[in-house]
């Protein structure tokens, strides 16, 4: 009996680990494909309305209350209640939990950007005779990217990191790894318990560095500073 | 777990089907107790890990205020604790700690910590610059300013952190069920498993949000009572 660092290096340098039916490669693809499904149904919904709001400038608080209600639902609730429902068994359901998750950012993010766009420049907009759609496609919402960028990068941090907790529903992804594990038992499945930790944490810190990276390419410099200190995660339920 | 399921099979609990599935009060009546302890350990967990959170999270505030140099460290690396997965630190800490409420309650404190460091830091930094001069120069020293004039004048912002942090945990103290302490998230996972049994799904599920607001509700009014002075200044 070693101890479960060695166990857990043993663990990931088995090339059958990684290819098997099951192995790693297919978890990561299992988790990636739940976690884009679930980010981008949450983009359908939350994005036209938190433009659509933050244009009329007005639901906010009704935003804000969304947020901190959705905080106190635990995403195992969703994940186990919406199998049960006509969605049925099977990813179409873990999609929809986890997307539920991600709608506050989205939306909270996209009102604060159009509500941030400079009145002058959307009253110099109307002026020039610019109508109400016009007005969006073409001043405001580009001005609000940045801020779709931010909320994007926030969300999928955090249904990549909460996609995990898809194993109690046998629902696939990398958290699959781990439950495995603990289903050996501390003595055996240590080793896994902690490979599978590994694996998950580096994804999810992957997944933050490049969307951070992507977030910095669309924010033009002098909006910089501001969106660092407005924009934060929030927890990994 | 398997005790969990032992005891609702025994109890005879799961009725036969009726018109609504979500609800039973045979099911609320004969398993009281056990969910009684689910609420118990819920709220000790959730509990102890805001506590430990505060006591860790907000002199860590404090110092990153004192010593800027730190905040960027501080909240930086706060903030790579928040981005790793829940499940993966019970996988690094597991093995180390077994199974155990232990195993639970560090990551529960870890990702409380960034909410209170933050809002902490942003209640901080709001006192004005007057007032600390005006502390200064009536002779405070820089422990004195620190606890009678900055901590009360951030008073609501570290609140503020602490009502978020309590709301989330409540809901992520739910996920210990994979070592086995997971509070209410007993209940969830016990009726999932336990033959989809929709009544103890929706048991666990309500009393976790209804205990995060009640826990909101109380700390909001903790507030309240502890800074009277914006009370009065928004009625003046």
């Amino acid at each position: 009996m070693s101890n479960p660092v060695s166990q857990a290096i043993t663990w990931l340098n088995d090339p059958l680990n990684w290819t098997n039916p099951g192995g790693v490669l297919d978890r990561l693809g299992e988790h990636l494909v739940i976690s884009a499904g679930a980010v981008g149904l949450a983009c359908l919904i939350a994005w036209p309305l938190g433009l659509w709001l933050g244009h009329r400038r007005r639901g906010g608080t009704a935003i804000v209350v969304l947020a901190n209600i959705t905080l106190a639902i635990p995403v195992l609730a969703t994940l186990t209640i919406l199998p049960l429902t006509f969605l049925g068994f099977g990813r179409p359901a873990v999609i929809v939990a986890l997307a539920i998750f991600a709608v506050p950012p989205l939306l909270a993010t996209a009102y604060t950007g159009m509500t941030e766009v400079d009145p002058q420049a959307r009253e110099a907009a109307i002026g020039m005779g610019l109508a109400p759609h016009q007005v969006i496609g073409r001043v405001e919402l580009p001005l609000a990217v940045p801020y779709l960028a931010a909320g994007f990068r926030t969300a999928s941090v955090q249904v990549v990191a909460t996609a995990t907790l898809a194993v109690f529903v046998n629902g696939g992804g990398l958290g699959q790894i781990i439950g495995a594990g603990f289903g050996l038992g501390m003595v055996t499945g240590g080793g896994q318990i902690l490979a599978g930790g590994l694996l998950v944490a580096l994804l999810a810190l992957t997944v933050e560095g490049v969307l951070a990276g992507a977030q910095r390419l669309v924010t033009p410099r002098p909006m910089r500073r501001r969106l660092r200190v407005r924009t934060g995660a929030q927890p990994a339920t | 777990m398997v005790a969990a399921e032992q005891v609702v099979a025994a109890a005879g609990a799961q009725p036969a089907p009726v018109s609504n599935p979500w609800f039973s009060w045979g099911y609320l009546q004969a398993n009281g107790d056990r969910i009684l302890d689910a609420l118990t350990e819920h709220v000790a967990l959730t509990g102890q890990a805001i506590l430990f959170a505060a006591a860790l999270g907000i002199p860590l505030a404090v110092l990153a205020y004192r010593v800027r140099p730190l905040t960027g460290p501080i909240l930086a690396s706060a903030g790579v604790l928040y981005t790793i997965p829940a499940l993966a630190v019970f996988a690094f800490i597991a093995p180390y700690l077994g199974i155990g409420p232990r195993t639970v309650i560090v990551p529960l404190v870890l990702y409380a910590l960034l909410v209170i460091i933050r809002n902490t830091l942003t209640g901080l930094l709001q006192v004005p610059v007057e007032v600390r001069d005006a502390a200064r120069g009536m002779g405070y020293g820089r422990w004195a300013q620190l606890v009678r004039i900055e901590l009360p004048l951030a008073l609501p912002g570290i609140l503020t952190g602490l009502r978020l942090a309590t709301v989330a945990t409540v809901a992520m103290t739910t996920i210990g069920v994979v070592v086995g302490h997971g509070g209410l998230g007993q209940l969830i996972l016990g009726g999932f498993r336990n033959n989809f049994f929709k009544a103890e799904i929706l048991t666990g599920a309500v009393l976790c949000v209804a205990l995060a607001l009640v826990l909101d509700l109380v700390l909001l009014a903790v507030g309240r009572a502890a800074t009277p002075w914006a009370r009065r200044r928004a009625a003046a």
